[in-house]
């Protein structure tokens, strides 16, 4: 939209967060400093992405000299043929014009076969690069914890990932031929000017330090300019990805118009930032051209009174007019690849950004052997954790759980239950104190042997698209059929699956939207259970649940919990029962520790607790 | 994973597909045109200045011809200035002319894009859940972002070069044939091969880019999906399995990019090699009529020049045709969007219910419904009513199609079959904005946006005052978020600050309630509440479900005491209705689904 939706007030609307810088990366600050060193880092990166290519690269630069050899050519062979071939040819000698024509033909031909050559070992570059920084962005963003992701947001990294790897593409696609060409060009035409005619060559080389000037300025400004409109696109894929992924609460609750002035706010704000951007180059370019223009004129003018005082010849002041003309084409054509040089170097600076990101929860450098199988012995050794100084999430906490025991943790929201689920899986690392497993401190262990030994289902039931067979397999990569459906069987979740007409290869759609919410639970479920862990950590898993399945779930439950260590935290304190020992939370405190029963008996906070979750029941 | 699942087809509908197919490749391309309609005074003066800018620039080589022929024959040392400023005045006038049209080229591209964006934005948010549920958000996100960017580079760098390139070569020629008609024809026949060529070139490319634009698609989609399964991925320690399907489709990208250079490589190289044969045998050529006489020595050197004019253009043309072929398939990419009908839509003869009149009786008859795609039908035959004010309690096993009946109320979705009415309007008879104006439904899954609290909890009623929001703040037991750093101006959602399940499930309560709403759908609102809160809410939700009708979704006793009545959905249909206690004594199944007791009976 050309007009600007002006009932919305942009700020209002977003909220406010702790810190908007958050949502950069910590290489990406706005001060002059980190602008260097960020470019600095997107130039380091650029090298080891070229690095694996450097024969590859030496042979694209052989055949584009060749091609620049050739191409430069044809304006010398022109002058020849007017200055010597056609006086010859008056005396009918026609030698000369032969070998011009020989020429001719030898370099036509061999800019060809170098002009495809390159171009295909320019693209094959380009896209080698790109996929390499591709896979490299991708591990990455996988490698990043939890708390970089809530952060950083997943619109975020959509937009690095797809749109910023764009730009980067169309730069590949074809920017760099001409980009090289030209300055090869410009060099090359500069020396045979030059060697032409000494004089006329000097009267252009005038135009130089007004080249340099204009090209100083778009480098300086565009710079600024592209990284802009790669900001302002990435908010514009964060809504448009929010928004049309809570589609059904949008519709339900008419939140159509006022999206599409939000919309139309953040991607007016993308369109300015492209129009600054466009302007630097509609004045770049032009004003190259006009240095052009001027000195053609200039040198037509000197040139031509030089020829008539005979001091030079008409095929030379020929020959330079025409390699004039070849040395500011391609500047027009490089003033337009530019654009794409400077978006790609804009994203490339994002995405250096984000490799330069380090996990705050990090692979060890020489990781702790695990013991396979693991124990499934958990300690919390003086734990305390806070996401901001100011609000203490728990207090140092001391917590022994003896492998194969089943603890439930229950208490009121806010006490800290999930917290200690996301320590003991390692989607944080404690503030203080450590979290152990079979002895050994999660920081020592190896991404791969602690996630084969720890192992969470939570609330969210995250199905990626895909069969539920799949989904499924996901908690081992490489389980037979049979191992699946025994463990869907094992959790009950076989019946529903066997109720769709494709039964196991049942597509679940985006997100699962094939399935209810329950059902994606139970086949989250099932998935855990295939994983086989030594330990397995419940976070709300059976919130979703018809009685039935629960009790179903449950059943299973004292099975598959019966050998391995399991943290429960639930609500419903019917899941409770099953476990060997209950912790009451309160305010990160453990309040009360014992065996269910026990604690009933007690008529402490638990026996509370117990008693309004009977009264729930009716 | 063994096996990788086959993306959908962008759009599953053979029959549209094909319809799409058929149509000439440019079609959809033009359709654009509509949204530079706006713009048309800018295109004019676009063109105009494109046509004048060429005109200079083809006249300066003309220039150089007369300084050749004139003055330097003649030894005229005095027409030279003359000639020199006439250069002077065209080469500066080009410039400006260029400058003109790059500005006003970037206002009209930058717009159509923006708006095309917009209305693609305006279109998706009326596409139905259905929709939603079957196009990969990826897909989706990549025509929104790099498809229209392709559309827009074509029309501000291939379109007004496409322009200039084709006027360029005919003014050339004709300058060549004026010049020297036999030599003129050579170069103009030498087009012929290049035509050819491009021909082929075209029809090749635009398959390749079209797969490209889809496998860019799909590497979104894989992107999206792992940003948004970052947890489920982390947990389970999968990073390497889900890095290899990224990966497939990532090569796949980057086999496709390869195989498309390989085809440009081809067309670019023929595009440098005929111009330049040409130009040794109009030397040659020409050399020898000038020999004859049939040429002047200046007018070799002009038709030289000229002649290595049309190198630019020819060149420029393949990346022209290149980024034309691939505007055109975005294009199609984008209508296959545009081209898809709302389903859920204001039927013409759609009245507004006012809020006022409306009483609330709501009658489900014979409901029912079969999922896109699917064999069989979730909802059979659903009949049901619900009086003004009463409370319905909806209970059924896991995947028994509760979420999807409450769905129908706000029409997420129509029935397939049946009617439902609203005090005996058919729904589909009322104007969409007027049924969710008076219907709010709180999801079994919250949906947050990353808005401050407020905006997330006034999203159905923008106009709720303060007063409103505390009583649904009270009711849903939600208070907590005045404890928020910055209290209900806090960003909240995925960008703001993250809430626990249960205080997310409050909040989109909340939102239902502050619509203060004649019908009130929730879907299983309470399930993520500890047993504390849970009555808390409950005895307060009691109050305001007295003045509204309500469907609740529950799966368990608590949820269903809120009700008067509790209808059971089993087999997609309501098999009994009645009070929880009359049902629990009388019907066995709603025992097995409700009853806190473990009683042995299968869940199917």
């Amino acid at each position: 939209m050309s007009r600007r939706a002006t009932s919305v007030d942009v700020d209002a609307w977003r909220g406010r967060a702790a810190e908007e810088d958050a949502e950069r990366t910590a290489a990406e600050g706005s001060d002059v400093r980190s602008v260097l060193r960020l470019r600095g880092r997107s130039r380091t990166l650029l090298r080891s992405l070229l690095r694996p290519h450097r024969r590859l690269m030496l042979w694209a630069v052989a055949l584009l000299l060749t091609q620049n050899a050739a191409a430069m050519a044809a304006p010398y062979l022109v002058k020849v043929g007017i200055d010597t071939g056609v006086p010859a040819l008056r005396a009918d000698d026609t030698t000369v014009l032969v070998w011009v024509a020989l020429a001719f033909a030898v370099s036509a031909g061999a800019e060809y076969v170098a002009k495809r050559g390159f171009v295909l070992a320019s693209g094959r570059i380009g896209q080698a690069v790109l996929l390499d920084l591709r896979r490299r962005v991708y591990r990455h963003f996988q490698r990043l914890s939890p708390a970089f992701h809530e952060r950083y947001t997943s619109g975020k990294t959509i937009s690095r990932m797809t749109s910023d790897m764009d730009s980067i593409s169309e730069l590949a696609d074809g920017g760099i031929e001409d980009l090289l060409l030209a300055g090869l060009s410009v060099v090359s035409i500069a020396g045979m000017l030059l060697w032409l005619d000494l004089e006329l060559a000097l009267v252009t080389l005038v135009s130089f330090p007004f080249l340099l000037w204009i090209s100083a300025w778009f480098r300086r400004n565009s710079a600024v300019a592209y990284r802009r409109t790669r900001e302002t696109i990435a908010l514009v894929i964060v809504h448009f990805v929010e928004s049309l992924g809570g589609i059904g609460a949008v519709q339900a609750f008419r939140r159509q118009e006022r999206n599409q002035a939000i919309f139309d706010a953040v991607n007016d704000d993308f369109r300015l930032a492209n129009r600054r951007a466009f302007r630097l180059i509609s004045t770049f370019a032009p004003v190259v051209k006009l240095i052009g223009n001027v000195t053609v004129a200039v040198v037509l003018t000197y040139g031509g009174w030089l020829v008539l005082r005979g001091e030079t010849e008409l095929g030379v002041l020929a020959a330079f007019l025409l390699y004039l003309r070849r040395f500011f084409e391609p500047m027009q054509e490089l003033s337009m690849f530019y654009n794409s040089l400077q978006s790609a170097t804009a994203a490339l600076e994002k995405l250096a950004g984000v490799l330069d990101e380090r996990p705050d929860v990090a692979e060890p450098a020489a990781p702790v052997p695990l013991r396979r199988p693991a124990r499934g012995d958990v300690a919390l050794r003086g734990v305390s954790f806070h996401y901001r100084p100011d609000t203490p999430i728990l207090p140092p906490l001391d917590l022994e759980i003896p492998g194969g025991q089943t603890v439930a943790v229950v208490g009121a929201t806010g006490a800290g239950k999930s917290t200690v689920a996301k320590l003991v899986t390692r989607f944080y690392d404690p503030v203080d104190g450590s979290v152990l497993l079979d002895g050994v401190d999660l920081r020592d262990l190896a991404e791969d042997d602690l996630r084969r030994a720890v192992v969470m289902v939570t609330q969210e039931n995250f199905l990626f698209s895909g069969t539920v067979a799949e989904n499924i397999e996901f908690g081992r990569p490489g389980a037979s059929r049979d191992a699946v459906e025994a463990a869907a069987r094992a959790i009950g979740a076989d019946a529903f699956i066997r109720a769709f007409p494709e039964e196991y290869d049942t597509e679940v759609r985006k997100r699962g939207g094939r399935l209810s919410a329950g059902q994606r639970q139970l086949v989250a479920f099932a998935r855990a259970f295939l994983a086989d862990p030594a330990v397995l950590i419940l976070d709300e898993a059976t919130s979703s649940l018809d009685l039935p399945s629960e009790r179903a779930v449950q059943r299973a439950l004292r099975t598959i919990l019966a050998e391995r260590t399991a943290i429960v935290i639930a609500h419903r304190l019917s899941t409770v029962e099953i476990a060997d020992r209950v912790l009451v939370l309160d305010s990160g405190r453990v309040v009360e520790d014992g065996p269910p029963s026990a604690l009933v008996d007690r008529g402490g906070p638990y026996a509370q607790l117990h008693e309004q979750w009977r009264d729930s029941l009716l | 994973m063994p096996s990788l699942s086959p993306q959908p087809e962008p759009d599953p509908d053979p029959e549209k597909r094909r319809s799409t197919r058929r149509r000439h490749p440019l079609a959809n391309l033009w359709r654009i045109r509509a949204y530079l309609r706006p713009y048309a005074w800018h295109m004019t003066v676009m063109t105009l200045a494109t046509m004048l800018a060429m005109a200079a620039s083809i006249a300066i080589p003309l220039v150089i011809q007369a300084v050749v022929d004139g003055p330097v024959k003649d030894g005229d040392a005095a027409g030279l200035p003359l000639l020199g400023l006439a250069a002077l005045g065209l080469g500066v006038a080009e410039a400006v002319l260029h400058f003109l049209r790059r500005w006003i080229q970037a206002e009209a591209a930058l717009g159509m894009e923006a708006s095309i964006r917009s209305s693609l934005y305006a279109h998706l948010q009326r596409l139905s859940v259905a929709f939603h549920s079957r196009w990969q958000s990826g897909q989706l996100l990549s025509r929104a972002t790099s498809d229209l960017a392709t559309i827009r580079r074509f029309l501000s760098f291939g379109a007004p070069f496409l322009l200039v390139s084709a006027l360029t070569y005919v003014v050339v020629i004709v300058l060549l044939i004026r010049l020297h008609w036999p030599l003129g024809l050579l170069v103009a026949a030498s087009g012929l091969p290049l035509f050819l060529s491009a021909k082929r070139f075209g029809a090749n490319y635009l398959a390749v880019s079209r797969q490209q634009q889809d496998q860019q698609g799909d590497v979104a989609t894989q992107v999206e999906e792992t940003a948004h399964g970052m947890r489920t991925i982390k947990a389970f320690g999968r990073s390497r399995e889900v890095y290899r399907r990224f990966d497939i489709r990532a090569v796949r990208l980057h086999d496709t990019a390869v195989r498309k250079a390989g085809l440009v490589a081809r067309f670019w190289a023929l595009l440098d090699l005929v111009p330049a044969v040409t130009l040794g045998v109009v030397l040659v050529a020409g050399a020898v009529a000038v020999n004859a006489g049939q040429m002047t020595l200046g007018g070799l050197v002009a038709f030289a020049s000229l002649h290595l004019m049309l190198a630019w253009p020819i060149e420029a043309m393949g990346w022209i045709l290149a980024i034309a072929q691939e505007a055109m398939t975005a294009a199609d990419r984008l209508h296959e969007v545009f081209d898809t009908e709302p389903t859920v839509v204001d039927s013409p003869a759609a009245v507004a219910l006012a809020p006022a009149a409306v009483k609330g009786r709501l009658r489900f008859e014979n409901i029912g419904f079969t999922y896109p795609g699917a064999d069989l039908p979730v909802l059979r035959s659903v009949d049901l009513e619900i009086a003004p004010g009463e409370t319905m309690a909806l209970v059924g096993v896991t995947g028994s199609g509760k979420s999807t009946l409450a769905a129908l109320v706000p029409r997420l979705q129509d029935p397939t079959r049946g009617r439902i009415t609203l005090d005996g309007h058919d729904l589909r008879d009322l104007t969409l904005d007027s049924l969710r104006r008076n219907v709010a439904m709180a999801f079994e899954e919250p949906t947050l946006f990353s808005m401050s609290v407020r905006e997330n909890l006034t999203l159905g009623r923008p106009d709720a005052s303060d007063a409103d929001v505390a009583e649904a703040l009270r009711v849903a037991r939600a208070e907590f978020v005045r404890d928020l750093p910055w209290g209900l101006d806090t960003r909240i959602g995925e960008q703001g600050m993250s809430l626990s399940g249960g205080q997310r499930q409050r909040l989109a309560l909340a939102r239902a309630v502050v619509v203060k709403p004649k019908v009130l759908v929730l879907d299983d609102p309470l399930s993520s509440l500890d047993v504390h809160t849970e009555a808390q809410v409950e005895e307060a939700l009691r109050r305001v479900l007295a003045g509204a009708t309500a469907l609740v979704v529950a799966h368990r006793p608590s949820t269903v005491a809120l009700a008067d009545r509790v209808a059971l959905l089993e087999d997609g249909r309501i098999t009994a209705v009645g009070r929880h206690s009359d049902l629990l004594a009388s019907v066995p199944t709603y025992r097995a689904v409700l009853s806190a007791e473990a009683e042995e009976v299968s869940a199917r």
